[in-house]
């Protein structure tokens, strides 16, 4: 894993395929499955994975989510932040 | 905003999370470690239809599970696992394959992809030819090898899964080099545990400390290679911890497993335990007997516990431990688990480690996991 990784505004980050995104009814909840695990994913990440096709930019993410999301003002670094930890724990790929 | 740990693991809130279907415990292969029960032989007349195992996919979802292993025996064995796949895919389950990778074919490897597989959990158990094959009493060292490689041409997300035990433990970075070669994605190397074959095998496949000492090292130096792509997983014995493994994540908390016979269990092991009942899904709704059965109840929450849990301020990290392992080692399942270093019962975990550091031992033969190999006749609660 390479924890010094930073996500460039042009990058298209995507979902590995180990991983399924995908609603879930019975936690109202959208989550994540993967070998072994199952993780609820709160409605911000839940926003932020589903974009990550590989073909949404990084930037263009994280100006759907400012839209999604106009309380916060810092949400850009954050976004950057979840998209960099998520990537260092192999949800997803650069 | 999202930071990490934002999103949570599941706890399952009650609800039946990972579901097993224990399809068969018939098997190609005879592991002296296996955990299947003693008579597994008895299980083959009453296996559950194709129907039936349908209707507990269906009812499983209605619970909320959402993980689904099919095991075994080897599951392989039965004709329409690509059928299940497709029905549990189709249902929303994420569907594992746990496997020894006997009878995985190149055209049923391509149906169960097809049916949507999403992951396949392969046993090896050496990295050496003639090792694996005395292991597990059958020459399928190559071809597991190949399976190995054939699940990854096709796509699948791998797990190695390498039960460890004394004859294996020192060959950890072998076996790392192998699956690296292969292309897996995590790899297992999990201690094994001690009921049914590896209990009664278990004076000759408890490793030593220094053993799992090394083995641990060899893991750590193998997780901080650079371009390191495998997750790493060491599992050591609770042998060999002070404190019990949380098992099951807690009885009936978020496991199901349904045997072959269709009893629906809070792990494979329980049917270890004297005086308890195992109804089954052909008489019992799975709703029924998750939420509602006398054995699902037992040790559900902390009700059950005696001292020294029932005061314990880690009663909520390990919940006791494990019931089935105080049944095996003390007689009484309600007891603290004796891998517990509180556990009044320690002795015994001390004693078996014990005598795992004598070099001298008398060696005794391996007791392979096949029919006649043992008796359970004059086991009092037969």
């Amino acid at each position: 894993m390479d924890e010094d990784f930073h996500f460039q505004p042009e990058d298209r980050p995507q979902l590995d395929p180990k991983y399924l995104l995908r609603w879930e009814k019975s936690q109202d909840a959208y989550v994540l499955l993967y070998p072994e695990g199952v993780i609820k994913l709160n409605a911000t990440a839940a926003e932020i994975l589903k974009r990550c096709t590989g073909e949404t930019t990084t930037a263009n993410i994280a100006h759907e989510l400012k839209a999604l999301f106009v309380d916060n003002t810092n949400i850009e670094n954050s976004i950057y932040k979840f998209l960099e930890v998520t990537h260092a724990k192999g949800w997803i790929r650069s | 905003m999202p930071k990490d740990g934002s999103a949570v693991s599941l706890d399952g809130q009650g609800k039946p999370m990972w579901l097993v279907l224990e399809l068969t415990y018939r098997c190609p292969l005879k592991c002296v470690w296996c955990n299947n029960p003693l008579d597994f032989d008895q299980y083959g007349k009453s296996e559950l239809s194709t129907e039936e195992w349908k209707r507990v996919l269906r009812e499983g979802r209605e619970l909320g599970a959402l993980q689904l292993g099919f095991s075994g025996g080897e599951p392989m064995l039965r004709d329409d696992i690509e059928e299940l796949v497709a029905e549990a895919e189709q249902l929303g389950y994420y569907t594992n394959l746990i496997t020894s990778g006997v009878g995985l074919t190149p055209e049923r490897l391509k149906a169960l992809k097809q049916a949507g597989l999403k992951q396949i959990q392969l046993s090896l158990q050496s990295a050496n030819r003639n090792l694996t094959d005395e292991l597990v009493g059958a020459r399928v060292h190559d071809l597991k090898v190949e399976v190995a490689r054939m699940i990854k041409a096709e796509g699948f997300p791998m797990v190695l899964n390498v039960p460890i035990f004394r004859q294996n433990i020192d060959q950890v970075e072998e076996i790392l080099a192998l699956a690296e070669d292969i292309g897996v994605d995590y790899i297992e190397l999990a201690n094994i545990q001690y009921y049914n074959w590896a209990l009664l095998n278990r004076e000759e496949l408890l490793p030593t400390r220094e053993q799992i000492e090394r083995a641990e090292a060899a893991v750590i130096a193998a997780r901080k290679r650079p371009n390191q792509k495998m997750t790493i997983y060491f599992v050591i014995p609770d042998y060999y911890e002070t404190r019990p493994k949380a098992c099951m994540n807690g009885w009936g908390t978020i496991h199901l497993t349904i045997a072959p016979d269709g009893a629906a269990l809070p792990c494979q092991e329980v049917r270890v335990i004297e005086g308890l009942e195992f109804p089954t899904v052909r008489e019992h709704s799975l709703d029924w007997l998750w939420n509602d059965s006398p054995l699902f109840k037992k040790f559900r929450g902390d009700e059950w516990m005696k001292e020294p849990c029932r005061t314990c301020d880690e009663k909520e990290k390990d919940f006791g431990g494990c019931r089935c392992q105080a049944f095996l080692l003390t007689g009484d399942a309600t007891n603290t688990d004796p891998a517990c270093a509180k556990s009044p019962h320690h002795h015994v975990i001390e004693m078996a480690v014990n005598k795992a550091k004598q070099k001298h031992h008398e060696p005794r033969p391996l007791v392979r996991r096949q029919v006649g190999a043992v008796t359970t006749v004059f086991m009092e609660h037969k």
